[in-house]
């Protein structure tokens, strides 16, 4: 066992008797990211000289005696879409590669006052965009279970590092899908809370309707700790949601007796037959424990793909409008004008894969096209949104899996966007829904891990934590380690 | 219904973006397929449905009209590719 394999209150445990400093915690950190991270790619930028630093403050505070913040002395890597002052934020973009933020975000702000040590800024899809951790600007994150696969995306290097040990916990953000997705490849738990649950105040936007911050952890009690220190009001995001926050922590009883699960007919179509049996053998666990579950169906969820990738681009094409090079980012400045530094400076600082995304989201917002593609999608959104609102006038949670398949090779599907995009759809939905939902290691094929899927309602995060608790108290996929 | 290269370079003269040669070919064949496959919408009637913009109940966020500290001016600059006088300098907006 190593300090990583320590819960947080066996953690907490040995701060508080001497066995343990945070700088032996930190420095072991860094340890597995020298060890390890040439090869998996997780972090662009790394905080060793502050964290450090910090964590000798907080072992003078033990000293001291005085009480410790929920997450005290845990180092927490950040996926490089989160602005953190300076402390360099790139979003995996050339444009960005030399942004230098002036304010913390919300949820950073937030992860210092419950004591965690940033050890640095994970790698991403650019901008958060794309399923497989390929469209970083600076490299590709691999994935710890086999190197010559994809971590997922787009918070690939959030997922990976946690599953290689070089991080206690992550912080990602999910759109469609990038903090579930490639927790459920790389075999650890990832959670995207309720639209407005977690503040976007600091959050390089990609969607805004969409985008939502959540923890990637190596189990579920990690993950309910790492919310309760980051969900709650906050004014300066005028979308987020004030309401009151339970204790997730005490949430997690175990008991799912009588619990009702909807299991979706569409999410099990299809997929392949290996996570498919690792899901209905999750199914049958919970079912042992009291839980009871049906057969049910969500009849617009082959429509999602195509809704999604509608809105997500012009909503991106528009916050992206800001990247012009005039405030902040890289200025390619060949002498002409205004207009030809905006031009210069967006072709030569966008990747591929943003380019496609602002050429469709703009085509659907242009004249002529908005209510054949941008109207339909949103229209589309609401009978998705009321598939969900009805499923859950007589269930408790929906069950599926989180991605239709594991892992698949580097490279293999970089040419061919639309395929990419269809891996997102089981998590789209959801996404598009605006409702809790979270990724758990449920079983292995061939080697790979799978991820059962666990939806909740709008802000029950906690039947979500509970349900996905007691899953993991009877398993052990979460306990397994890749071998690097 | 399908793009047309000319297409492909008018959207992206909207989008401040230059394309070369190479990438309006391949947007043009990959924006062709997306937007076919978008096209799955039209199955679904949607006469009479509402759209749904946000999934929250979004309402104008007011704070009171109390003057309270901002960035100063030193950490605005901070990172502008170039600024001179308090202000952000750009080439000439007209020829």
């Amino acid at each position: 066992m190593t300090l990583f394999d320590l819960t947080l209150q066996e953690l907490h445990n040995q701060f508080r008797s001497k066995e343990l400093s945070v700088t032996d915690v930190v420095g072991e950190a860094f340890a597995k990211i020298r060890e390890r991270d040439e090869r998996v790619g997780a972090y662009l930028t790394l905080n060793e000289e502050e964290a450090r630093a910090q964590a000798a403050r907080l072992d003078d505070k033990l000293v001291q005696g005085d009480s410790l913040g929920l997450l005290f002395g845990l180092p927490v890597g950040i996926k490089d879409n989160m602005v953190t002052e300076g402390l360099r934020t790139t979003c995996a973009s050339q444009f960005l590669s030399n942004y230098n933020p002036i304010y913390d975000a919300t949820v950073v702000s937030k992860l210092k006052l419950a004591e965690s040590v940033n050890v640095g800024k994970l790698n991403m899809d650019e901008f958060a965009m794309g399923g497989s951790n390929e469209n970083s600007s600076f490299h590709p994150v691999r994935n710890p279970w086999d190197l010559s696969r994809v971590p997922g995306g787009s918070s690939g290097g959030s997922a990976a590092a946690v599953a290689a040990g070089e991080a206690y916990f992550t912080l990602g953000s999910d759109t469609g899908g990038s903090i579930r997705q490639p927790a459920s490849y790389c075999g650890v738990v990832g959670l995207k809370p309720t639209y407005g649950l977690v503040s976007r105040y600091g959050l390089v936007a990609f969607a805004s309707s969409l985008d939502q911050i959540g923890p990637i952890t190596k189990n579920v009690e990690d993950a309910a700790y790492a919310l309760q220190a980051i969900a709650g009001y906050d004014p300066k995001d005028s979308t987020s949601a004030n309401v009151e926050i339970p204790s997730y922590v005490s949430a997690l009883t175990g008991d799912v007796k009588g619990l009702r699960i909807a299991v979706p007919k569409e999410y099990l179509d299809g997929i392949d037959p290996q996570v498919k049996a690792a899901v209905l053998e999750a199914l049958r666990v919970l079912e042992s424990l009291g839980a009871v579950w049906e057969e049910v169906s969500l009849p617009h969820t082959e429509y999602a793909v195509a809704a999604y990738y509608l809105l997500a681009s012009s909503e991106a094409s528009s916050n992206l409008s800001r990247f012009d090079g005039v405030r902040y980012g890289v200025r390619v400045d060949n002498g002409g004008n205004l207009l030809d530094l905006y031009h210069q400076s967006r072709s030569q600082g966008f990747g591929s894969e943003v380019k496609r995304r602002i050429m469709l989201g703009t085509y659907s917002l242009s004249s002529g096209y908005y209510d054949a593609y941008y109207l339909k999608a949103q229209k589309v959104r609401t009978l998705i949104k009321q598939d969900f609102d009805q499923t859950f006038q007589n269930y408790d949670v929906i069950i599926g899996p989180t991605a239709p398949t594991t892992a698949f090779p580097l490279g293999s599907q970089v040419d061919d966007p639309l395929t990419m995009y269809l891996n997102d759809i089981l998590t789209i939905p959801v996404s598009l829904a605006g409702v809790p939902a979270l990724s758990v290691p449920c079983g292995f094929a061939e080697g790979l891990p799978v991820g059962l899927q666990i939806i909740g309602k709008a802000f029950d995060e906690s039947t979500v934590l509970r349900v996905a608790h007691a899953f993991e108290a009877h398993t052990d996929h979460h306990k397994q380690r890749p071998s690097l | 219904m399908s793009i047309q290269s000319k297409d492909v370079e008018y959207v992206a003269k909207l989008a401040r973006l230059n394309l070369s040669d190479q990438e309006r070919e391949t947007f043009t064949e990959q924006l062709n397929a997306i937007l076919q496959y978008a096209e799955k919408l039209n199955e679904l009637d949607t006469d009479g449905v509402e759209p749904t913009t946000h999934v929250l109940r979004l309402s104008n966020v007011m704070r009171d009209d109390v003057v309270h500290e901002s960035l100063s001016q030193e950490k605005v600059f901070r990172n502008a590719p170039e600024e001179e006088d308090g202000q952000f300098k750009v080439p000439a907006v007209l020829e």
